[in-house]
């Protein structure tokens, strides 16, 4: 049989999932013993070259950029995985929700304390810029998610179970301290 | 400012329990309660500002913010929305120059939403600075408005004639209707007034209560507990006081039946009071009335006034030695969840409307930490009839488990709205032909949005404990009526907005399944979303008290009964759909950047 085919992305993410995914140390030399990867930014391939078995997203939708490439994932991935917090609920971005895109943008790049020259009072509106969303979108909210893996990031050793559990077909085990609140 | 809150606080003695009193005071006084009335209300109750500040928040009627001189309070239930109420809410935005949620820059009028006002069957309807105007149109929108630019009074603002019955009385004065279609041994307002008192005091307290159990009278607020256990329960509680709380809050969209008593049979639910007050022992009553009934205040405190002066209330009531009792009024501030007992009690202490956990219960732990019994307002007044004429005569009406009548409160596609008293026993379908309903039912919301949503499949069903129980609330749907955009919406926003938000499946759950059921009327759903709507709900069995446990029956009940509704409007090809749309995501963002969408 060949190897199961994974592919990663960070979309509105800190990346801290994807070192989370690296924290497994050693294990990542069985890692690649058991899985072969696509498109990630482990191995900085940009384009899926196959159909994968697995995709784990970090991080949610913030903007139609991200928004394409989760939905190119769903396309290219039998299971998709939403991995941490941003993931699963729109995490730290999603602080936003609650206030008006044009509160963001002005403080951003007309009031805020660190704004000094943009003395054309301009907010970026170059096209080749992903257009925000209305809000940050937790993932499954945009597409078909599989699983969800908690944490914030998830201790790397649930991502290696995890991925161990799904490869072997065997029983993810989640104790309480995983799963829990807070 | 300084003088007038100091003056109220002073009235209350300073006691923090009274909290909503002086709040009330001070909004209606202001038409709002700024941060300085809150820091001068803390200092003088030796509160900190933040304990005044939440209580302040909690209530729909208290406002950070000034309100407006004229603060109009549109009703959103479901009936009203039948009876045209988006016509009134134009017009008033229109005549207005603002929208909901906003004051005319003059301060003059401010313009709001509010949750049903108990006027379901004379919608639409409107609160304007504690007066009620009921069938509203936008003719008489625009009159009232053009009246009030005029600086015309608010008494100036009534143009018809005022309601039916004691609506008329000076010390009321209101154009609401009784619509009372239907009396029965409740209503009968052929009694003698202080009879029961008078022969309560020739029995033992334990007397009254074996006298209520017999009559196997039970809680007509919608738990249905019965009411003779409670009250010995709370007789055998161990307190240095008890109090009788009466349940006034009639917070339930379509239920208007106690503010029908409270106009036209105040002196029942009185001696109601008394007579639970002498069986358990207690020495104080408490009436807690919803906000939206402030417009009865003088004329029940005038009712009042002269039963102490009759001494059915005070010391030694009818001569008799130590039997001491007396009512005060306690108004709540626009709180659905009030009506939960507990939620009362905290409320009626100054607190947020929040319900305890339970147990202790308040016949054990209720009112200032003392047994406590709290009972609707129809509850009560059964009561005295049960002991007016024998607890044998009372359950020869009804049926074996529900004895005697029950006020049902009928609104809705039916030609006679308003209150019948009926006995337990009949079918849905007997209840439709006594209103006269129009050519063909839909549908039957049967004890609120609380309760359930049934078909004619089940209009053969009986009212009853044992069968379809009810807190009396029936709204009729006729045949055009979009029942999931006119009914189930309607129902979801109203627990969304009453929650108390302590418990996070009360919080959390009915916004998820309100959000699901709107993709699934935009044709976005899957089968999926309605087997996720039931799956889910489930969870809300977790939650604290009633309101957070049956939030999901509007969904759940018109699933069961209606499916065929969701299933028309999912999508059939599809297995998964999450509903999300790109392009109106960033409309938002395209305005504010002045891009064009490159999606
Ligand atoms: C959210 C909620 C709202 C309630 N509203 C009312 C109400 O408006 N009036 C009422 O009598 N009971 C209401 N109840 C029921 C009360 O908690 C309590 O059971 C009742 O007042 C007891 O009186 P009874 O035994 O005479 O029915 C409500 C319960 C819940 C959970
Ligand atoms: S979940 Fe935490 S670690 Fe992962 S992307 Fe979000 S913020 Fe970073
Ligand atoms: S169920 Fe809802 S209303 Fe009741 S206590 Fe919990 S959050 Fe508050």
């Amino acid at each position: 049989m060949s190897k199961p085919i994974v592919a990663t992305t960070s979309l509105a993410g800190c990346f801290g999932c994807h070192m989370s995914l690296l924290d497994i140390d050693e294990r990542i030399l069985d890692l690649i013993e058991l899985v072969e990867f696509n498109k990630s930014p482990i191995n900085d391939i940009k384009k899926f070259t196959k159909k994968c078995d697995i995709g784990l997203i970090e991080g949610g939708c913030c903007n139609s950029e991200n928004v394409h490439v989760l939905k190119d994932f769903r396309e290219n991935c039998k299971i998709l995985i939403s991995v941490g917090e941003c993931a699963i609920m729109g995490g730290l971005p999603a602080m936003r929700n609650g206030i008006p895109i044009r509160e963001c943008l002005e403080e951003a790049y007309l009031n805020g304390p660190s704004v000094k020259n943009n003395t054309e009072k301009i907010i970026p509106n170059d096209p080749e810029i992903p257009i925000m969303l209305d809000r940050v979108y937790p993932c499954h909210e945009v597409v078909k998610i599989d699983f969800h893996l908690p944490g914030c990031p998830p201790r790397a050793d649930l991502i290696w179970d995890a991925l161990v559990a799904l490869i072997t077909g065997s029983e993810l085990k989640l104790p309480y301290e995983v799963v829990k609140f807070d | 400012m300084k003088n007038y809150t100091q003056k109220i606080v002073e009235k209350y003695h300073h006691d923090k329990t009274r909290l909503m009193d002086i709040l009330i005071a001070v909004q209606s006084e202001y038409g709002y309660i700024s941060s300085e009335s809150i820091a001068l209300i803390a200092h003088e109750l030796k509160m900190s500002d933040v304990d005044v500040e939440q209580t302040v928040s909690f209530y729909h009627f208290f406002s950070a913010q000034p309100t407006g001189k004229f603060s109009i309070f549109l009703n959103n239930s479901a009936v009203a929305n039948m009876m045209g109420r988006e016509e009134v809410a134009t017009a008033l935005e229109q005549e207005t120059g603002i929208k909901f949620g906003q004051v005319t820059p003059d301060g003059l009028i401010g313009l709001f939403e509010t949750s049903c006002i108990g006027m379901n069957d004379q919608e639409p309807a409107a609160i304007i600075n504690n007066r009620i105007f009921t069938k509203l149109t936008s003719f008489r929108v625009k009159e009232i408005i053009r009246d009030i630019k005029d600086g015309k009074k608010i008494e100036e603002l009534y143009s018809a004639s005022f309601g039916d019955g004691a609506n008329r009385d000076v010390s009321v004065q209101s154009v609401v209707s009784n619509n009372i279609r239907k009396i029965g041994p409740i209503l009968d307002p052929n009694y003698k007034i202080g009879e029961a008192i008078r022969k309560i005091t020739k029995m033992t307290p334990l007397e009254v209560i074996d006298e209520v159990k017999n009559s196997s009278v039970r809680g007509r607020g919608g738990a249905g507990f019965p009411t003779g256990l409670k009250w010995e329960f709370c007789r055998n509680a161990k307190g240095e006081r008890k109090y009788i709380f009466c349940n006034a809050d009639e917070g339930e969209p379509g239920t208007f039946k106690d503010r029908v008593i409270l106009t036209e049979l105040p002196r029942l639910l009185f001696e109601g009071m008394v007579i639970a007050g002498y069986a358990v022992g207690a020495t104080e009553g408490i009436l807690y009335i919803r906000y939206e009934y402030k417009y009865l205040e003088t004329y029940l405190e005038k009712i009042l006034e002269a039963a102490r002066k009759k001494n059915y209330l005070g010391k030694d009531i009818m001569g008799k030695k130590g039997f001491d009792f007396d009512i005060r009024i306690q108004f709540g501030a626009g709180a659905y969840v009030c009506g939960e007992e507990s939620a009362l009690i905290e409320s009626a202490e100054g607190k947020r409307g929040e319900p305890r956990d339970r147990p202790p219960f308040p016949v054990e732990k209720g009112y200032l930490e003392m047994p406590t019994i709290v009972n609707n307002v129809e509850t009560l007044c059964s009561v005295v009839k049960v002991i007016l004429n024998g607890a044998e005569w009372y359950r020869s009406f009804g049926t074996a488990e529900s004895t005697g009548t029950k006020l049902l409160s009928i609104s809705g596609d039916c030609r006679n709205p308003g209150v019948y008293e009926v006995a337990w026993g009949f079918s849905v379908n007997d209840i439709l032909a006594m209103v006269g309903k129009s050519a063909n039912v839909q549908a039957v919301q049967v004890g609120g949005p609380s309760g359930s949503l049934i078909g004619p499949d089940e209009f053969s069903r009986n009212l009853g404990y044992e069968d379809l129980a009810t807190g009396g609330s029936l709204i009729i749907f006729g045949e055009h009526r979009n029942l999931l955009k006119d009914v189930v919406l309607n129902f979801m926003d109203f627990f969304i907005e009453e929650s108390c938000g302590s418990c996070s499946t009360c919080r959390i759950l009915p916004s998820v399944l309100r959000t699901k059921l709107l993709k699934i009327m935009n044709a976005r759903g899957v089968q999926q979303d309605i087997e996720d709507m039931v799956n889910w709900s489930g969870f809300l069995k977790a939650s604290r008290c009633g309101l957070g446990q049956t939030a999901a029956n509007p969904i759940i009940t018109s699933i069961k009964n209606f499916r065929h509704l969701y299933e028309a409007r999912v999508q059939s090809r599809k297995e998964y759909d999450t509903g999300f749309d790109l392009t109106k995501a960033v409309i938002e963002a395209c305005e504010v950047t002045g891009r064009v969408p490159n999606i």
